[in-house]
This record gives C-alpha cells, sequence and structure tokens, in this order.
C-alpha cells in the first residue's frame, strides 16, 4: 500500500530549482531513503512534505489524502512526523517535557493528563533516554540530542517519520545505535523516510533508495542496484 | 524540581502576604500607604501579565501602555452607569480584543520587529483616540466617576489574585509548556503539533485582558483623564524593566521586581526628583550588567547554595 505520493513536486527559491518534476511514493512499513549530493534537495522535499513550505505545483498524498499546502501542526497531527538536519531541541527544556509536549499536542487525539505522562516515560525508554528524563535538552551529547527529537516526533505517534541525518556528527559506535534504533521504530509499524549521507548505514537498513540531484530525481531502486547505477556513481560518487 | 519544603513553603507565604494585605485599609492610618500600596499592585499586575506571554516566547512586547489605556477609557464611558466589579472585565475583555486582533496581524513578526511593532501600536491607539475626540466628540479630557482608595485597592488586590492565579494555572497547563517551546523553536514547536500562532495569539490576549482590567480600575483613582495620561508609555517600558530586574523563570521574580522596582521608584522620585532617571538608568545597568537572571538569578544561587550546603556540608556546582 502506498502510504505517501509524491507527484509532479517542483519548488523554486528565485532562480534556483529546489525541486524539479519530482514524482516516488512511500510503501506502507519500508525504509526508503532520501540521498544526494549536497544542495540536491532533500530537505525541501521533507520541508515540502511536512508544510514548512509550500509546493509551486505538484500532489503530496498521504493516505490517499492530499496535504500539499496544510499548516505544519496539521500534518503533525494527521500522522507524519520529522526530525531536522540541524538539531532544533528546545534547550532549556528537560527531556521528558520534549515529548510530553508531542503527546498534548502532536496526536490526532488529545490525551488526558495522567496518560501523556505515562506514554511519555514508554517513548522515553524506547529510545533509551529514560534514566536522563529531568535533564536539560542542552546537556545532552549530540547523539542523544538527535535521539530526543526522533522521541519527540515518535511521541505525536506518526505513521510516517521523516528522518533528516540523524546520523551525521555521531562516531561508528553512535551510528550503530541509531540504525538499530530505526529499525525498532520499522518494528513498531511506523513508516521512515529518512536522508542520510552515512552510505554503509543506507545501504545495509533502507529497503529502496531514491538519488536526487540538482532537485530531480536521478534513480530510484534497491540499495544493490543504486551502488552499481552509472548516473548515481558519476553524480554521487564524483567521478 | 520543587523541594517538599518548597511545596508548603511559598502557598503559606502567599497567605499570609494576602491576610496582611486584605487587613490593610484597617490598621493603617494614613491614606498614602494605601495609595502607594496600590501603586505597587498596579505594577506588580502589568508585570505579571506581561510575564505570562513575554517570559516564555522572549517576545518583547512594548504595548502594556494600549492595553493599561483601552482599559482606562472603558472605565470613562461606563463608570458612570456601571459598577466597578463589572466595568474592570469589560475593560479587560475590550483590551483582549484588540490584542487578538493585533495579535493575529503581527505576530508573525519576530525580535525587533514584533517590539517596534508594539511600540507604534500604543501610538497609533492613543492618536486614534485622540482625533476621535477632538472631531467626533469635541473634546479632549473625559471625567470618571472616581471610586474611594479603598475601594481601587481591594479591586486590585482581586486583580492580583486573579493573575497571580492565572499565571500559575498556565504555567502548569499544555499551554505554558507550548509558550515555552515556541520560545526555543518555533519551527521545532509547530512540527510537534502545536498550532503556533493561535497559542502565541490566545495567550497575547490573555496577558492583555489583566492589564486592560489594571487599566479600567485604576483609572477610578483619577477623576479627569485624557489619552496622553491613559497611554503614557511608562505602562509599558515600566512592567518590562520589572520584569527585567525580578527575572521571569518563578512567579514569585515578577512579583518581587515590580514590588522592589516600585519601592524604588517611589523613593527616587520623593528624594532625588531632578535626578531619577538618571539613577534609575544606572539602576537598571547595574542590574542587566551583574545580574543577568535579574533578582531571582540571585536568589536562586543562594537557594541552590543553601539546599547543597544542607545536603553534603560543601558546595558543588
Amino acid at each position: 500500500m502506498k502510504l505517501l505520493e509524491v507527484a509532479g513536486l517542483n519548488k523554486h527559491f528565485g532562480g534556483l530549482a529546489a525541486c524539479t518534476n519530482v514524482d516516488f511514493h512511500v510503501e506502507q512499513g519500508e525504509i526508503l531513503g532520501l540521498i544526494g549530493p549536497n544542495g540536491a534537495g532533500k530537505t525541501t522535499i521533507f520541508n515540502l512534505i511536512s508544510g514548512a513550505l509550500t509546493p509551486d505545483s505538484g500532489a503530496i498524498a498521504f493516505k490517499g489524502r492530499d496535504i500539499a499546502g496544510l499548516k505544519p501542526h496539521e500534518i503533525t497531527r494527521m500522522g507524519i512526523g520529522r526530525t531536522f538536519q540541524s538539531v532544533k531541541i528546545f534547550s532549556k527544556m528537560s527531556v521528558f517535557e520534549h515529548v510530553l509536549l508531542g503527546h498534548h499536542f502532536g496526536k490526532a487525539k488529545p490525551l488526558k493528563k495522567k496518560e501523556a505522562k505515562e506514554e511519555a516515560e514508554g517513548v522515553l525508554e524506547f529510545v533509551e533516554l529514560l534514566k536522563m528524563k529531568d535533564s536539560r535538552a542542552m546537556d545532552l551529547i549530540l547523539a542523544n540530542q538527535k535521539r530526543l527529537e526522533v522521541a519527540r516526533a515518535l511521541a505525536t505517534e506518526p505513521e510516517l517519520l521523516l528522518l533528516d541525518e540523524v546520523m551525521a556528527g555521531l562516531n561508528p559506535t553512535e551510528v550503530a545505535q541509531a540504525m538499530e534504533l530505526a529499525k525498532r521504530i520499522r518494528e513498531r509499524g511506523i513508516t521512515i523516510l529518512m536522508i542520510e549521507h552515512v552510505m554503509k548505514a543506507i545501504m545495509s537498513i533502507c529497503d529502496r533508495i531514491i538519488v536526487l540531484h540538482h532537485g530531480e530525481k536521478i534513480a530510484e531502486g534497491v540499495p544493490e542496484n543504486i551502488s552499481k547505477n552509472k548516473t548515481v556513481i558519476e553524480v554521487y560518487l564524483g567521478e | 524540581m520543587k523541594s517538599s519544603m518548597g511545596k508548603w513553603f511559598s502557598p503559606v507565604i502567599l497567605i499570609v502576604l494576602l491576610l496582611l494585605l486584605v487587613a490593610l485599609p484597617a490598621y493603617v492610618p494614613s491614606e498614602y500607604t494605601v495609595i502607594l500600596i496600590t501603586n505597587i499592585l498596579m505594577y506588580v499586575v502589568l508585570t505579571l501579565s506581561w510575564a505570562i506571554f513575554s517570559g516564555p516566547t522572549g517576545y518583547i512586547s512594548l504595548a502594556p501602555a494600549a492595553f493599561f489605556g483601552v482599559g482606562v477609557y472603558a472605565s470613562a464611558i461606563l463608570s458612570s452607569d456601571l459598577p466597578l466589579p463589572i466595568v474592570a472585565p469589560i475593560g479587560g475583555a475590550a483590551s483582549f480584543v484588540l490584542a487578538y486582533l493585533v495579535g493575529s496581524l503581527t505576530l508573525r513578526l519576530r525580535g525587533m520587529y514584533f517590539t517596534m511593532f508594539t511600540f507604534g501600536l500604543v501610538e497609533l491607539v492613543r492618536n486614534s483616540l485622540h482625533w476621535w475626540e477632538v472631531n467626533i466628540t469635541g473634546t479632549v479630557g473625559r471625567l470618571i466617576i472616581a471610586a474611594d482608595n479603598t475601594t481601587v485597592f481591594y479591586a486590585m488586590v482581586a486583580t492580583f489574585l486573579a493573575v497571580l492565579f492565572a499565571s500559575y494555572l498556565i504555567r502548569r497547563s499544555k499551554f505554558g509548556l507550548a509558550l515555552r517551546s515556541i520560545g526555543e523553536s518555533e519551527e521545532a514547536a509547530a512540527h510537534s503539533g502545536v498550532n503556533v500562532n493561535r497559542v502565541k495569539v490566545v495567550m497575547f490576549a490573555v496577558s492583555a485582558f489583566f492589564m486592560g482590567a489594571t487599566g479600567a480600575t485604576m483609572s477610578m483613582r483619577w477623576t479627569y483623564i485624557d489619552p496622553t495620561l491613559a497611554f503614557s508609555i511608562q505602562y509599558s517600558f515600566m512592567p518590562v524593566l520589572m520584569a527585567i530586574f525580578g527575572g521571569m523563570g518563578h512567579l514569585y521574580a515578577p512579583v518581587t521586581g515590580a514590588t522592589i522596582f516600585s519601592l524604588l521608584e517611589e523613593f527616587l522620585t520623593t528624594k532625588f526628583p531632578y535626578y531619577y532617571m538618571l539613577l534609575f538608568g544606572l539602576t537598571m545597568l547595574v542590574v542587566i550588567l551583574f545580574m543577568p537572571y535579574g533578582l531571582e538569578g540571585v536568589i536562586e544561587k543562594w537557594r541552590k547554595k543553601i539546599k547543597t550546603g544542607l545536603r553534603d556540608g560543601h558546595e558543588t556546582t
């Protein structure tokens, strides 16, 4: 089943085409990777799907409903959660409060206060941050801040999770842990669309991969085929 | 976060304070003290209500004078027909509506732009009203049916209680959480499901409500008002300075800040009528330089020291 379907998506910033006629879809339950050189338009696509930007033209259908042009909070409540490339945590708020916010505001049906607290602890346990629940977000190390962003998004009970470079800047052990977390999220029945530069990670956990270059989709397929694709090797790996 | 001692400590202080306040007119012989305390309460309410919105979000609003003045005029129009307990909420409601409309238009502006706009708003409302009074009603000032000092005093105590209670509830509620998240990152708040614009506009309006109610109440001490008096820009600057002076993290901070600051103002204006603005400025400079978190920062440091000192006998910072 197609959870998300993007057709003919266009976005220009002045003379710069950040996204030109992009078509793709996300299958229910898969991990789909979005790769491409810097400036390829990957984050723009995330911003368009999550409502931070409005497309110039094109359709974005989530569970069959057109969501292009809806506000970010509406899209969040419909079931799309996201993280940010440069972490956007609430630095002076506690870890627990981050998750609580998502529980209170991000769900289709808001929870009662007590239920929200219990569920928030559940989410923190899932991403292994429960021990730090009273720490201020700014006091966490980068790997945990990225986990916190994932937790905040998970708290809104998404069906589709957009992960924007959750592994950038992490050491090899932390990358392995992040990969493990992504797999566990998928096991929960949450579909993942991820932007990533860490090739080893993307090749091993993604079911399919889409390659963008200068705002256009240049390839799509399973990891083995992508890694052998000539165009991809030329533009992406720089030969 | 709160210690078990803190849990009963603050309500006890509050109740003692309240009893003292309520009994005040009975045991204080001089009118002057009652008026002084009413004035302090006015600043406390303005500062507290300013801190409801601007504290957590960091949107520095210079609009309190506009909302205060709207309350004053509501009172000027209605006080001949209606009693104070009805006029004050109406004044508040009028300010709520104005803040809601203005907020819907301007809360997209960020930082300095928002501050400048709110500053301009005070002038805009004042000048429009002035124009209206001169050209339509054919007068500049208005007379207010005044209430006596004790009545105004009790009305201010009631407003103080209301704003304190409202601040407390908002801080504990999910909207308090949303306001803080907006102050940290509006983008992340929106993507966590917060309807950022709605929360900002409603909370801006709620804070304006109490400012309007204060204006309606305080104007009953004056017999004559005109736009320049009602929309005096000091009602905008004082709450901001007092909030910076006191701090905004805990509820007691703006209360303490406003109290000490208005006592200071009273002292300086009577003792040094020619230099008081200069001395005021110097005080603010010292506070900003050496107490970046205001009085609250200093108090919390002491509290931490005492706590850790009690726990393990030496400092750990």
